[in-house]
């Protein structure tokens, strides 16, 4: 396969690049689930940018009601129906969506931020510090994600930046692994070690050398991770703490429908469906990018 | 005539084990000393496992000796900091030995070649255009081009990413270069080029040269004077043709006659 993997390219400069980005294309093509994934991922970004220009009653989603059309079912009028105070249905979950996928997308950016700074500079600096860094994360893996967020953002208070900083503060340390060990195994590396002994400082190495070349597992990570940081911020509303009602949430709104199942079945199915929707997705193009992008994994 | 370079009675020992256990200590250098005069090439010939990796090491400063001085230009690397440090680091560079390891795959060849100029702009005063003019000209003397400014690593052959790494390290104007078995990872046609490129490039720009190597072959060709290191130490030290001729230890004796083909006149790296 080597052959295959670095075709000799003769002339235009950039020939390189054009060349590993069809490859990486190819690979990704080669896994029709992984083409499912970014579909999905793509279609739900795209209808909740647009959400508040193609939903029928986006005034509900900022607290408006009709109690003359509660708990419609389903129909040519109300695709989704609608719930206990008339609202459309359709209209929360795709207004809602905004909040749930900016929220999921923020924690994880938020996370890999601060768990790359930790795990980079623990990896890279070793001995003391790495020991340090490495402690104190560990000390943080021991206390429980979901019950550690809930605390946080009860405590802070309900906002939709108050729910993205619980979440987050309790999703670094996976990154902080993640990166430490990768900065390890990338520190021995012949083109660091020339790197050094042309007087490149840490920083330089850090920045230049080391986490170009471990972005990769990273951005598999993030993407695997944005389904389940949804599924979090979903729990967070299902349970009543973070975003201050009316903005709409899927996950409030399906902790809201819970005491009309089963007779108004629409009002929490909807939601949930949403719900699973943008963690299957994300997981799918998670899995599609580990293996266009990590070649251990590939078969 | 004083030594670029000199070595006295150097040790490195390693601990293995964690925090909790001291495991067994082992000696990877055991009080080597030699001195590489200026425009020297000098000869470090050894198996593996007999501390040649962690001998470079040393020499560049990348770790601390356990025991012993380097001396570069007689200052003691390891005592070295700061601007000093940074003038060592423009002043001693190296060749390493796998030329597919030794390039970061995600930087172009110009930016490869540049960051040595980068790091040491103050010293060596050059904006971002006329760093690439010198790129190019760096390019043309090891017998690459413009043309490759642009390219990634992985798309050159072996020999010619030596020629980038042999390139990178000429950047930033050293004095002392550091082959680490800098042609064991090419082709023996190949070798012989590069080879030959160290040469010129050693009456061109002064070099001195310490090339470490397996290979007694090579060394041979290019080499003025040779120590044998065998588990740690030196075991024998002489002029090349001394060496050769009449080995007075018995590894060196050993290396010798596991030479494919001990005769220079039919020796592959002849020209």
């Amino acid at each position: 396969m080597s052959a295959a993997e670095s075709p000799k390219i003769d002339d235009a400069q950039a020939g390189g690049d054009r060349a590993a980005m069809a490859r990486a294309l190819y690979r990704f093509r080669q896994s029709a689930l992984s083409i499912v994934g970014a579909a999905i991922v793509l279609m739900l970004l795209a209808l909740v940018v647009v959400a508040p220009w193609i939903a029928p009653h986006p005034e509900h989603a900022a607290g408006g009601f009709a109690m003359g059309a509660r708990f419609a079912p389903p129909s040519a009028q109300a695709w989704f129906g609608t719930n206990e105070l008339g609202q459309d249905v359709l209209s929360l979950v795709l207004i809602g969506g905004r909040v749930s996928l900016l929220s999921g997308v923020a924690v994880v950016l938020a996370a890999t931020l601060v768990g790359t700074l930790v795990g980079a500079t623990a990896g890279y600096a070793g001995g003391l510090i790495d020991d340090a860094l490495m402690r104190f994360t560990d000390l943080w893996l021991t206390l429980p994600g979901l019950i550690l967020a809930m605390a946080l953002a009860a405590a802070l208070g309900p906002g939709v930046a108050n729910m993205i900083f619980a979440i987050a503060v309790a999703w670094w340390p996976g990154y902080a692994r993640l990166v430490r060990g990768e900065t390890l195994a990338r520190r021995e590396d012949a083109y660091v070690q020339a790197a050094r002994a042309l007087g490149a400082g840490p920083l330089r190495i850090v920045g230049r050398h080391i986490l170009p070349n471990i972005v990769s597992p990273i951005i598999v990570k993030m993407s695997l991770d944005v389904g389940f940081a949804i599924l979090t911020v979903a729990s967070l509303g299902f349970v009543g703490i973070g975003v201050k009602p009316p903005t709409p949430e899927w996950g409030s709104l399906l902790s809201n429908a819970r005491g009309y199942l089963p007779d108004f079945w629409w009002t929490a199915i909807f939601p949930g469906l949403a719900i699973f929707l943008a963690v299957f997705g994300f997981n799918l193009l998670g899995d599609g990018l580990r293996d266009v992008l990590d070649p251990r994994a590939r078969r | 005539m004083s030594a670029l370079l000199q070595l006295e009675r150097v040790s490195k020992t390693y601990r293995g084990g964690g925090p909790f256990s001291r495991g067994a200590e082992v000696t990877a250098l055991d009080e080597v000393s030699f001195a590489v005069p200026r425009g020297a090439c000098f000869g470090v010939v050894g198996e593996s496992g007999s501390g040649k990796t962690t001998l470079t090491r040393l020499m560049l400063a990348l770790e601390a000796p356990t025991a012993g001085r380097v001396l570069f230009d007689g200052e003691d690397v390891a005592a070295l900091a700061g601007a000093a440090l940074k003038r060592f680091r423009r002043r001693a560079q190296i060749v390493f030995q796998d030329p597919y390891a030794s390039l970061d795959p995600r930087m172009r060849v110009r930016d490869i070649v540049a960051e040595g100029m980068a790091i040491h702009r103050d010293a060596l005063k050059l904006g971002a255009r006329a760093q690439t003019e010198r790129v190019v000209e760096l390019l043309s003397i090891v017998g690459l081009g413009a043309q490759h400014l642009h390219r990634y690593p992985h798309e050159f052959s072996g020999g010619q990413r030596q020629r980038i790494c042999i390139a990178r390290a000429l950047a930033v104007e050293p004095e002392l270069v550091i082959l680490d078995e800098p042609t064991s990872a090419l082709d023996v046609s190949v070798q012989a080029q590069v080879l030959a490129l160290f040469e010129t490039l050693k009456q061109k720009l002064n070099l001195t040269y310490v090339f470490i190597s397996h290979d007694l072959g090579v060394v041979r060709y290019v080499c003025d004077r040779v120590a044998v290191i065998h588990r740690g130490r030196i075991v024998e030290e002489a002029e090349t043709p001394a060496l050769f001729d009449a080995p007075r230890s018995e590894h060196a004796r050993e290396l010798i006659a596991a030479m494919p083909d001990p005769d220079p006149d039919r020796s592959p790296f002849r020209l």
